[in-house]
């Protein structure tokens, strides 16, 4: 049987607390093969960035491990790129120079001078920014910002790219905008991708494979959900497909029936309770 | 036709509107009314005190004894010109007549004027600055990067932020002819003494300054950093100096501010031939015309202030990366 390129094993984390060890995330285990898209899916507060962390090696996994290519990880490096969700770029730098910050420390001793030059634009024309490459982050909008994270994360020529809700701050519009651009990407580039969303809509377009989370505490993988819609796909073409809907179907139940966050059922209690007692 | 009014809009949006122009317009009417106001009650107040040296001078006297200095000025500068010209022909002179003469040329020992005072005042505070803001910022950025130093020097630098320049200054004063002797000292005595004075007072706001920014930089950032894999030398060059650049040119501001007012007490007590002597110095001769005198440096020094202050901002405003920050 074939190794799978990125593997999540007996994951867990825990966070030490004034009252004891507080079990935030425990027994992910998940299998990623190259080139596959997956999406975390979850309520807020599930664990979904810790997972996203801990694969990029920001946090340090209490138990288990990350394993990617049969070497385990515990540091963060380039070669699993992160799109962080505020963009994260560097405000005192130009658009280009934001890439080739990471473009210069990736590819240091590998590429000419020109080499990298070139490979800056390009990975700017791919995300389509090579207009505003001399604009600094506060002269261009939230969905271009988001674009240049993209930009500079792909340019790391990552093994995996994370991407932690990476539309989750853009309108509506510009957020189809860019995930079309992103599946194109994807399509052309191959890259093995796991992404944070809370759109269900998102995660059933881009993903190949679903990971739907419990609630923390001690958040698992409660299913996944395969996505066998053929590539490319079409948004509009999508919307009127009973599979699709299907699908789109599967993942709300997840969330708003078997995972329903019971805080809100218990505050609804609360008042109900409460307005029962006045009415007494 | 049509054209005429587009050019017209065009012009219109590159002068200040009309709310911008009588909006300055009010500022500095506001402004021209304080001054007068000021100058007025002055001069009033000024004429009923009676004081040892007569009565307080109002700025009519100010005026008159600013164009005094200024004439003094120029006299002392005639006077060396002419020093020095008397030089050249007796050398030449001497020369002339014997070629092998060995001729030297001797320096011009006169009094320093106010203007002369002025700029030892100014590349003394100058060379406090520089000295303070070279120890401050790499020791801020090294402290402030580590939480385990931050706790072992936070004590110390609260306990030596509120320390009076009077207090340093008989310390420094000792601590330097202790340790500065030599047979051509470069530099006078009386200036280090006022240059470390300047120095001890003015490197506590560049220095906590530089600690907050560096120590604030905000984590999605740091995690930017970690994914690149940056050296520490990379990621304090690249992030942490960038990102704390703010909070470090206000602390030269305050820095600057705090040591141009220490300089002046400095000068006084240890007798560097600058401002704060030349106040000392008219106070201790109590001519009539010292009150007015002093009065001069009061307004002088509080414009050189001034001045250094909307320098910092300037460099400020080009350094800071972040051009929305309201600077003022």
């Amino acid at each position: 049987m074939q190794k799978p390129h990125l593997e999540l094993s007996q994951l867990g984390i825990s966070f030490p607390t004034p009252k004891g060890p507080f079990v935030a995330l425990q027994n992910v285990n998940l299998e990623i093969g190259k080139g596959e898209f997956i999406s975390l899916i979850g309520h807020s507060g599930c664990g979904k960035s810790t997972v996203l962390n801990l694969v990029a090696g920001l946090l340090q996994a209490s138990s288990g491990g990350v394993i990617l290519n049969q070497k385990e990880v515990n540091a963060p490096g380039p070669e699993r790129a992160v799109v962080f969700q505020n963009h994260s770029l560097l405000p005192w730098l130009s658009v280009y120079q934001n890439v080739e910050l990471a473009v210069k420390q990736v590819f240091r001793g590998q590429k000419s001078k020109t080499e990298m030059r070139d490979w800056i634009e390009h990975n700017l024309a791919l995300v389509q920014m090579s207009h505003a490459r001399d604009k600094r982050p506060a002269e261009i909008s939230g969905g271009m910002k988001q674009r240049v994270g993209i930009a500079r994360a792909l340019a790391m020529q990552p093994q995996v790219l994370l991407m932690d809700e990476p539309f989750g701050a853009l309108d509506a519009l510009t957020r189809a905008h860019l995930q079309d651009s992103l599946m194109e990407i994807q399509a052309r580039l191959n890259n093995t991708v796991i992404m944070i969303t809370h759109d269900v809509d998102e995660a059933v377009l881009l993903s190949d494979r679903i990971v739907m989370m419990t609630n923390g505490p001690a958040a698992t993988i409660g299913e996944i959900l395969q996505i066998e819609l053929p590539r490319p796909r079409n948004r509009i073409a999508l919307a009127d497909c009973p599979t699709y809907n299907h699908y789109r179907h599967q993942v709300l139940s997840f969330l708003y029936e078997k995972q329903r966050k019971i805080e809100v059922l218990n505050t609804k209690a609360v008042t109900t309770a409460a307005a029962e007692e006045k009415r007494a | 036709m049509s054209t005429i009014p587009t050019q017209w809009s065009r012009v219109k949006s590159v002068l200040p509107g009309q709310q911008q122009l009588s909006n300055w317009l009010k500022q500095s009417l506001l402004s021209a009314t304080g001054i007068a106001v000021f100058v007025l009650l002055w001069q009033l107040l000024a004429s009923q005190i009676n004081t040892s040296l007569g009565s307080f001078p109002g700025p009519l006297q100010v005026v008159q004894q600013w164009s005094g200095l200024v004439a003094e000025h120029k006299a002392e500068h005639a006077r060396e010109a002419a020093f020095y010209q008397r030089q050249l022909e007796r050398n030449s002179a001497t020369l002339a007549a014997n070629p092998d003469a060995v001729v030297t040329v001797r320096p011009y020992n006169g009094r320093p004027t106010f203007f002369s005072q002025i700029f030892t005042s100014l590349y003394t505070v100058l060379t406090g600055f520089v000295l303070a803001s070279v120890l401050a910022i790499p020791a801020g950025i090294v402290i402030g990067l580590s939480p385990r130093l931050y706790s072992a020097f936070n004590p110390l630098i609260q306990l030596f932020k509120p320390v009076s320049p009077l207090a340093w200054l008989p310390l420094v004063t000792i601590l330097v002819s202790a340790l500065y002797q030599s047979e051509q000292p470069l530099f006078a005595r009386s200036f280090l003494v006022s240059v470390f004075t300047v120095t001890l007072c003015s490197l506590w706001p560049t220095l906590l300054n530089t600690i907050v920014g560096v120590s604030n930089i905000s984590p999605d950032l740091q995690n930017v950093s970690r994914v690149l894999q940056l050296n520490w030398l990379t990621h304090v060059r690249r992030i942490v100096l960038p990102s704390a650049v703010p909070m470090i040119f206000t602390g030269l501001r305050l820095s600057l501010g705090i040591a141009w007012m220490v300089l002046i007490a400095a000068e006084m007590l240890a007798q560097n031939p600058g401002l704060g002597k030349f106040v000392w110095d008219e106070f201790q001769n109590g001519s009539s015309d010292s009150l007015s005198r002093i009065c001069v440096a009061v307004l002088v020094i509080g414009l050189i202030g001034y001045a250094l202050d909307r320098l910092m901002l300037q460099l400020q405003q080009r350094v800071n990366w972040d051009k929305s920050a309201q600077l003022r």
